[in-house]
Formats: C-alpha cells, sequence, structure tokens
C-alpha cells in the first residue's frame, strides 16, 4: 500500500511539474482569447512557432476581460515560475516592470527596426525603463459610434458629426419610436460613452491632460463641468433597461433594429459580423461624434517575462519576432475586428471599418491626436482608473449629482488612489 | 466548530486498556491533521491577511509597512461607506423579514394541515438552487422592460412602475426580495423542527388554562424556540455578510456602485484593481463584522451552557 501511495505521489508531482515547466525551446503563453475566433486566431501564432522549430504550451484562462487570467498570473509570479509570455496591456507592463520580472526585447527590436515600425506611442506603452519589453499584438479603436441604417431611414437622420447633432438626430429617433441609443450600465461601459463624449466636445489635447496626465486643473476645470453635463445628457438618450446589460446585448439592439446607434470599440463588429452583417450596407460605423481626428486606442501585447535559460529566452524571441510580422498580424486582426499593431500592412482583405481605422490611426499619429483610452486600461493605472470609473458611474447613476461635485470627485479620485 | 464540545469523546478516553497508550492517544492522533490544517489555511491566512493590510501591497503582495494608513484610506473611501451602509439596510431587512416570514410560515403548517409534506417541499425549494440562478432570474423579474412592471402595464395599469433594479436609491431593496426569497423557506423549516420538538403537554396546559391560541403561540412557544432563533440568526447574518454571488448575479453592484457590499468592495480592490493592501484592510474590517456577531454569541451559548 504505502509503496502504491508513493508511486502515485510521485506522479502526480511529476505531472504537476510537467504540466507548469515549460521545456527548453518552448514557449508558454498566457493569454483570454478564449472565444472561438480568437482561438483559431491565436492558433496560427502557435502554427507559426512550431513551423520555426519552437515548441508552444497554450496556457489559456477564459473569462473575457482577463481578470481571472490575471489572478492566475499573479500566483504563477509570486511563486517564483511565470510564465514566458503573458496578455498584459498599457501601463500594466510598467508595475510589472517595476517588479523586475519582465524581460528585455532589445534584440528583436532592432533587429526588426520596431522604432521605425510603430508609432511612438504605441511603441511607448511597449517599453520599460527604455527598453522592449512587450510586443504589441493589435489596435482596437474605442471611439466608434455604430448606427442601424434603416432605423436611421425612419428617423429621417444622418449620421451625426458632432455631439449637437447626436442629440439632434437621438431625438428624432426617439419620435420614431426606437431607442436612440443602446447602453449597457456597467461602469466600464459607462466610462467608455463618458471618454468619446470627453473626446469629442473637448478635444484630444483636453483630454490628454484630463484623463491620462491627470492634471487637476483639467480634471476639476470648466471644461471638464461641460463634458459631464453632455455626458449626462447621453442618459436621456438611453432606454430605462439599461442597468447591468453586456455590451453584445447593446450592439444586438442595433442589429435588430430595436436602438439607432451604439457607442463602443470596434470589437462590436465581431457582433455584427457574426450576425453575417456588411460594413457599410447593414451596418454603419464612424467616429464617435466630434472625434473624427482622435482616436483612442486599446493596444493588446504580449508581455514577456524574464528567463534566463538560452533555448527558452531564443524561443521567447522568435515569439515577439513572430507576432509583428504580416502573416500572424493579418491573420489574426481579422479574426479580432482590430487592425495590426504595424501600419504599414495591406489592408485589402480588411472590411470598410477596419480600412477608416487603419487611416485614421496612421493620421492622428502623425497629427498628434492618437490618445491612449482610459476606459480600456491603457491611460492609468489600475487603481486611479477605478477610482474614476467610481465617480463616473456614480454621476451618471445618480440625478441629483451636479458637474461641478463629480469634477471635484475626480480630482481626488485620481489623487487619493495612488498610495 | 462551536458544537465540538458536546461530542461525545469522553468514554473512549477514559477507557483503559493493557494497550491504553495508543487507545488514549487515536482520537488526538486522527483529529491532528485536520487541527493543523485549520490551523494553517484559516487562521494562518487571516494573520496573513491583516499582515497584508498593513502593507501598501498594489498589484503583488509586498512587506513595505505602512501602519494603519489602509485602513485610513479605506475610511476616507465614499465607496467603502456606500458598501457598508448598504450591508447594514440589506442584513437587517435580511434577517428581520426571514425570520418573520419563516416564523408565520412555519406556525400556519404546523396546524396538522394535509399535505404537509408537499408543501414543506415547495416552500423549502428555493433553498436548494444557487445565489447566482436567483440572482438571475429575479434580475428578469425585476427588469423594467422584461418582468414584472412590463407585465402588469400589458395587463392595461399603464400608470404601473416597479422600476426599483434601475434606481440607484432602491436597488439594494432588490436584493432583500431576492434573498429572502430564497431563504425564508429555509427558515420556515428550522422553525418547524423547533416547533416540533416543543412538548406537547405545556400547550395542554395552557389550553387548559383558557389562553388563546395566538397568546399560546407568543407567550409559550416562542419563548421554547428561543435556540432556533439564535441559529436562525447565526446563519443568515453569515449570508449576509457572505453575499457576493447574489450581488453579481443579480445587480453586478450597480446602478453605479448603489449595491456594493463589503465582499463585492474586496473583490474588486483586491483583484481587479491591484490593491491588495485596501482590500485586505476591508477584509479584515469583514472579519470584524462576523466577530461581533460571533463572540456574543458564543459567550451567551457557553454560559447559559455552564448555568444551565
Amino acid at each position: 500500500m504505502p509503496t502504491l501511495k508513493k508511486t502515485t505521489l510521485a506522479l502526480a508531482l511529476a505531472g504537476a511539474t510537467l504540466a507548469t515547466t515549460a521545456q527548453a525551446n518552448e514557449v508558454e503563453v498566457l493569454h483570454w482569447w478564449t472565444s472561438g475566433g480568437e482561438a483559431r486566431a491565436a492558433n496560427v501564432l502557435k502554427e507559426l512557432m512550431e513551423a520555426e522549430g519552437y515548441g508552444w504550451q497554450d496556457f489559456a484562462v477564459a473569462g473575457g476581460g482577463g481578470e481571472t487570467a490575471m489572478t492566475v498570473l499573479k500566483s504563477r509570479a509570486m511563486s517564483g515560475n511565470p510564465p514566458s509570455a503573458a496578455q498584459i496591456k498599457g501601463p500594466e507592463i510598467q508595475e510589472w516592470g517595476e517588479l523586475g520580472l519582465l524581460g528585455d526585447l532589445s534584440e528583436v527590436a532592432d533587429a526588426e527596426g520596431w522604432d521605425e515600425l510603430l508609432p511612438e506611442v504605441v511603441a511607448d506603452v511597449m517599453r520599460y525603463d527604455g527598453e522592449y519589453v512587450a510586443v504589441p499584438v493589435n489596435v482596437h479603436r474605442v471611439n466608434w459610434l455604430w448606427a442601424n441604417p434603416d432605423v436611421l431611414e425612419a428617423a429621417g437622420v444622418e449620421m451625426p458629426t458632432t455631439l449637437d447633432e447626436l442629440f439632434e438626430a437621438g431625438e428624432a429617433i426617439r419620435e420614431a419610436g426606437f431607442v436612440p441609443l443602446a447602453h449597457g450600465g456597467q461602469s466600464w461601459q459607462d466610462a467608455t460613452v463618458f471618454e468619446s463624449v470627453v473626446l469629442g466636445g473637448q478635444g484630444s489635447e483636453f483630454y490628454q491632460q484630463a484623463l491620462v496626465e491627470l492634471d487637476p486643473e483639467a480634471l476639476g476645470g470648466e471644461q471638464m463641468v461641460a463634458a459631464l453635463e453632455d455626458f449626462k445628457r447621453m442618459r436621456e438618450l438611453m432606454d430605462e433597461g439599461m442597468s447591468g446589460r453586456d455590451w453584445n446585448v447593446a450592439t444586438a439592439m442595433v442589429i435588430e433594429g430595436v436602438a439607432g446607434f451604439q457607442l463602443m470599440g470596434d470589437w462590436a463588429k465581431g457582433e455584427f459580423t457574426a450576425a453575417g452583417l456588411t460594413a457599410g450596407e447593414d451596418y454603419l460605423c464612424a467616429a464617435a461624434p466630434g472625434t473624427e481626428d482622435a482616436f483612442t486606442f486599446n493596444i493588446d501585447s504580449l508581455a514577456m517575462f524574464r528567463v534566463t535559460e538560452g533555448e527558452e529566452r531564443e524561443a521567447q524571441q522568435a515569439l515577439a519576432r513572430l507576432v509583428l510580422e504580416p502573416t500572424f498580424q493579418e491573420t489574426f486582426n481579422l479574426a479580432k475586428g482590430s487592425i495590426p499593431a504595424r501600419p504599414d500592412l495591406d489592408m485589402s482583405e480588411f472590411d470598410s471599418c477596419a480600412q477608416q481605422s487603419l487611416a485614421d490611426f496612421q493620421r492622428t499619429a502623425e497629427e498628434g491626436g492618437l490618445v491612449p483610452s482610459m476606459a480600456h486600461g491603457m491611460a492609468v493605472r489600475a487603481d486611479v482608473q477605478g477610482a474614476i470609473f467610481d465617480v463616473v458611474t456614480n454621476y451618471f447613476n445618480d440625478a441629483d449629482m451636479p458637474a461641478e461635485e463629480a469634477a471635484e470627485r475626480l480630482v481626488s479620485a485620481a489623487q487619493a488612489a495612488s498610495f | 466548530m462551536k458544537n465540538t464540545s458536546a461530542t461525545p469523546l469522553g468514554p473512549t478516553a477514559k477507557r483503559s486498556t493493557p494497550s491504553g497508550g495508543l487507545q488514549a492517544w487515536l482520537p488526538r492522533l486522527v483529529l491532528a491533521p485536520s487541527v493543523a490544517i485549520s490551523l494553517f489555511f484559516v487562521y494562518g491566512f487571516m494573520l496573513w491577511t491583516f499582515v497584508l493590510s498593513l502593507t501598501s501591497s498594489r498589484m503583488l503582495p509586498s512587506y513595505d509597512f505602512v501602519g494603519f494608513g489602509q485602513y485610513a484610506r479605506l475610511m476616507a473611501n465614499e465607496r467603502w461607506w456606500v458598501a457598508s451602509t448598504n450591508l447594514m439596510i440589506f442584513g437587517v431587512l435580511f434577517v428581520v423579514i426571514c425570520l418573520v416570514i419563516g416564523a408565520l410560515l412555519a406556525i400556519l403548517l404546523d396546524q396538522k394541515i394535509r399535505q404537509e409534506g408537499v408543501l414543506r417541499t415547495i416552500y423549502l425549494y428555493p433553498m436548494a438552487l444557487s445565489f447566482i440562478v436567483t440572482g438571475v432570474v429575479w434580475k428578469w423579474l425585476l427588469n423594467p422592460q422584461l418582468g414584472i412592471q412590463a407585465m402588469v402595464q400589458s395587463w392595461g395599469f399603464e400608470s404601473f412602475r416597479f422600476d426599483w433594479i434601475v434606481d440607484p436609491d432602491m436597488a439594494i431593496y432588490t436584493l432583500v426580495i431576492a434573498a429572502v426569497w430564497q431563504a425564508s423557506g429555509f427558515v420556515m423549516a428550522l422553525f418547524l423542527a423547533g416547533l416540533r420538538g416543543i412538548d406537547d403537554s405545556i400547550i395542554k396546559a395552557a389550553q387548559l388554562d383558557g389562553a388563546s391560541l395566538p397568546r399560546i403561540y407568543l407567550r409559550v412557544v416562542m419563548p421554547c424556540l428561543r435556540p432556533v432563533v439564535f441559529s436562525a440568526v447565526m446563519i443568515l447574518a453569515h449570508i449576509a455578510i457572505k453575499s457576493f454571488d447574489l450581488v453579481v448575479a443579480l445587480t453586478g453592484g450597480g446602478p453605479g456602485y448603489a449595491t456594493d457590499l463589503p465582499a463585492t468592495f474586496m473583490y474588486a480592490h483586491a483583484f481587479t484593481r491591484a490593491q491588495i493592501g485596501l482590500g485586505s484592510a476591508s477584509a479584515m474590517l469583514m472579519l470584524g463584522g462576523v466577530l461581533a456577531i460571533l463572540i456574543p454569541y458564543l459567550y451567551s451559548e457557553l454560559r447559559s451552557r455552564k448555568h444551565g
């Protein structure tokens, strides 16, 4: 009996070790691309790696926002056994960098000329202490307005290009018997609308000052009060059943012709595509009202952890290189609804929304309208972001809170969050 | 755990046989692993959480001590106060309403009615569901455009409104509705068992003395049920403090964060907002809340046992 038990124990331990330790020339990648299209897209990367003779160990943790995956990653990192690469994005890359856990990718970056390839704003997010530690996978644009053309026609309105036009169009749509703006009352969705309103009404310079640099004067100033008032007006365009609704349900309202518009990032395109609709005909896309010269980006990236062994490091560097190569960029982004992280690709395969997205991306990158999305964790750290979410969602749902008070709370939220 | 003192370990321990050494030590040996595991995984981690609550830990635990700074931050946090106030409202209403409804149902069921077993199952059944299911079902029922409001309006009462779930001031009461629906059948079962345990002769004596039925229940039966009330309050209070799944499924903490409870506050800060220090501090305050209920209860229980 004891021998049997010992053997079982030894086997179990061996199994656990095998399951968690990457072999020498293998990369272990933690990600949450688990939905059908995403998983197929991630598989492309695996095949590319295998074609070059490297192993790929999949470490997929389901859960849309990646909360579960991040919890798993933290426990792995704490026990001193992080995977070779993980889906980490935005300022969180800096936090991991500060903990001294990320590896250096300068060799690949120099060899492949990432500095010339990537827009400066994007490259900045990928660097810690001046060196590349992560590689961008795709670029999502957050400031999109989606619309159902039939509803617009029935109400006799055009795609709005300013906030005022949106409010007017909304009025007409309501009179025609539709919900003007589909929305889900969850704090991140409130924040998504909020940042588009700030950008659309006050411009990208103000957005940068207030929501990226957290300048107290901008956060508490008159412009912010005006933006908050616009934001509250948005509520009048929404239906009362929005509380707690998921974003894809809101998108379905646009698809089914119940609602006219939705303000949501380009992952909404996945829903339109899945419903068999064609961009430009069955559904319309345009920059959120007032933001045609701006682009709020949300970049997925793979951060590389520090590994010691030579062969694993080689595999890791190969992974970083392959991620930015055209084959993967094209296949992955066609499936994901986003646009490639490198702006020099042939876009003929992509739909009209994605083509417009890339054109705007390049243009705004040159003109300075390219800003990180606050609502999607690209602009500020998780704690500050959470504190801002609290203020925004509380103000949006509280009929009595004046915009001035909300602006003051934004200032204190930005200060109180950091310890 | 509080009942271990009542388990009859005595006879085994007292028996003395030739191989008495092992016999005497066996119970302790058998219990030792579970005690060690509890000490480590329950009390050890409590202690660790306390240590973390004194540090500036953000994304990963760090041991940079900042005294009671995290508690000060928590006290200054508007959302924490919303969560705590919500817990008070939710906890008190949930416990009281469950007790009242449970006791009433039990008394009514106790009137020697037919089909009692069927009725009992019907009332107890909600307890078999997880709070997630309860939450999702009530979310649909309370949605103004799908549920009760839409149904009554479709009957022709156009002005009928029942939109608590989207009203930040009323949303917390929707949690009470769903939780009471879930747990009052269970309280009924507890009370029914208690009622069945009361000696008939006491009631007969009261009847002979000419007491009315309501009076018998109020003055004779209820005092006998004191231990049942205690157990019910203990269990319900625990459910209230630990409520997490119901909030997540029913309101998601919304509208805004109007239905946030300490448990959801703790989860949001420790796990999604890289605020492990602050999250630990809130967890310690929740533990304090549980102890505030548990200690007086244990005290009164142990004391009454000694004297009784």
